[in-house]
């Protein structure tokens, strides 16, 4: 089953932690986006497969834009 | 020789405090734990506490003899026990820096903030009774000061303990500045006691409704009116506050909001902090009252989150959406930290969740929460 990620809150991408084709564990960080300050990991809700990565570090992102896309391992 | 210089009236009791200013002073640097405030605490401490330096006479001891009052004395006397400028100032750049978004998309998360405020009253009603029994020499005005660290906003608390209880003001603000920057070692335990794992799993849309400019203005004037008709005493903090953020939301003052949020706010924090660090001079810190003062301020702080968090279990009850209680911890107020622990933890427990922006609406609110408190306890009491 496939997921995008999408942002949970207005700001900017300060890194991006994975590229496409890597696999990550349940609460590995994908990224993270900075906002009030604050700096805010964007974690893999499961286990799975980065497919896509659709923004990149510097890029200011609304809430509900998709930064990533995870593969999971467990059919859904 | 050794009597002219300061070595001669060096006490255990300032080398004691000289150490605790310079562990402050280390944790500030070392492991960045509220810098801002604790790096010149930390140093206020280490000069307060240097013995012969002057720099503690206020005005008013020493008469009409020019030059002899010190500048930390003189901070002290105007800035904060004579007229309290200091903590209003810090309020109006505080004001000028929140988001009340979060809050006005959710109004109903007032409660929270609200519900948090429940450790203030246990702490002033555990030092009525050492007052009461006998144990500690704490009156009513002392235990509204002590009451009031349970809000986690140190300009409150210094507001109310220098119009209270001056003599307590060095010690109650530096718990409450010392209990904001612990509150990522204080509230996950709490939070962990009082809620399920179910519970804290909850996930939330991250979404929050839009708010609109307008909105945004109306709030703090109306803001401003209700609670000052309501708690009249209220008005320095609360008024001040909201002017902050009418600053910030009207669009129209771009230079004063910025002004009210960096540079004003920078020099106050220096002046605020450096006084309340000089307030904790040996002869008045080392008593065994001050180490009630920390215990008490420390069972206000676990009770306001407890609080927090057993509304949030309440609100869940009746919420039509899923709604995680952590989020209840924020209205301790401590801002943006206890918002931090709230979506730490949440996002610990499930990666998908994102509780910051709900965690907000109630961290907010807590600041409005303590400073009303903080206005009626001065309405009563004054």
């Amino acid at each position: 089953m496939q997921e995008v990620i999408e942002a949970p809150i207005t700001g900017t991408v300060i890194s991006v932690e994975v590229k496409v084709g890597d696999k990550v564990e349940e609460g590995d960080v994908l990224l993270y986006i900075e906002s009030m300050k604050m700096e805010n990991p964007i974690m893999a809700p499961e286990a799975g497969t980065v497919t896509e990565i659709h923004v990149s570090a510097g890029q200011v992102v609304e809430t509900g834009i998709p930064l990533a896309t995870l593969e999971y391992d467990k059919a859904g | 020789m050794v009597y002219e210089t300061g070595f001669g009236d060096l006490t255990w009791g300032h080398i004691v405090l000289i150490c605790i200013g310079l562990v402050f002073v280390a944790l500030a640097i070392i492991k960045k734990w509220e810098p801002y405030e604790l790096l010149p605490i930390g140093v206020g401490m280490v000069l307060a506490n240097l013995p012969g330096t002057g720099l503690l006479q206020m005005p008013h001891q020493v008469g009409d003899e020019f030059g002899s009052a010190g500048l930390i004395g003189i901070l002290i006397e105007f800035g904060l026990l004579r007229y309290t400028i200091l903590p209003q100032l810090i309020f109006l750049g505080l004001g000028a820096m929140t988001d009340f978004g979060p809050l006005l998309a959710n109004p109903r998360l007032l409660l929270l903030g609200a519900a948090a405020q429940v450790g203030i009253f246990v702490a002033f009603f555990g030092a009525l009774a050492l007052g009461h029994f006998g144990i500690a020499d704490f009156g009513i005005a002392e235990a509204a000061c002590i009451g009031i660290i349970g809000g986690a906003d140190g300009p409150t608390t210094i507001f109310l303990t220098s119009q209270l209880a001056p003599d307590l003001m060095g010690v109650t603000a530096v718990a409450a500045y010392s209990y904001m920057a612990m509150v990522a070692l204080i509230q996950p335990g709490i939070i962990r006691a009082l809620t399920t794992k179910k519970e804290r799993k909850t996930f939330m849309k991250p979404q929050i409704r839009k708010v609109s400019k307008l909105e945004k203005i109306v709030f703090p004037i109306f803001t401003t009116i209700t609670v000052v008709l309501l708690v009249p005493r209220s008005a320095p903090l609360v008024g001040m506050f909201m002017f902050g953020n009418l600053l910030r939301e009207s669009g129209v003052v771009e230079r004063l909001s910025d002004t009210a949020q960096n540079s004003l706010m920078n020099i106050v924090t220096i002046l605020l902090m450096l006084s309340i660090g000089a307030s904790m001079p040996a002869d008045v810190v080392m008593k065994p009252e001050t180490l009630m003062v920390l215990g008490l301020g420390l069972v206000a702080f676990a009770c306001g989150t407890a609080g927090g968090v057993l509304m949030g279990r309440l609100m869940r009850l009746v919420s039509k959406e899923p709604f995680n209680p952590i989020i209840g911890a924020a209205g301790v107020s401590a801002v943006p930290m206890a918002a931090r622990v709230a979506q730490h933890i949440g996002q610990q427990e499930n990666p998908r969740n994102f509780l910051l922006m709900h965690a907000m609406g109630p961290n907010v609110a807590g600041v409005i929460g303590s400073a009303v408190v903080a206005g009626v306890f001065l309405n009563m009491l004054q």
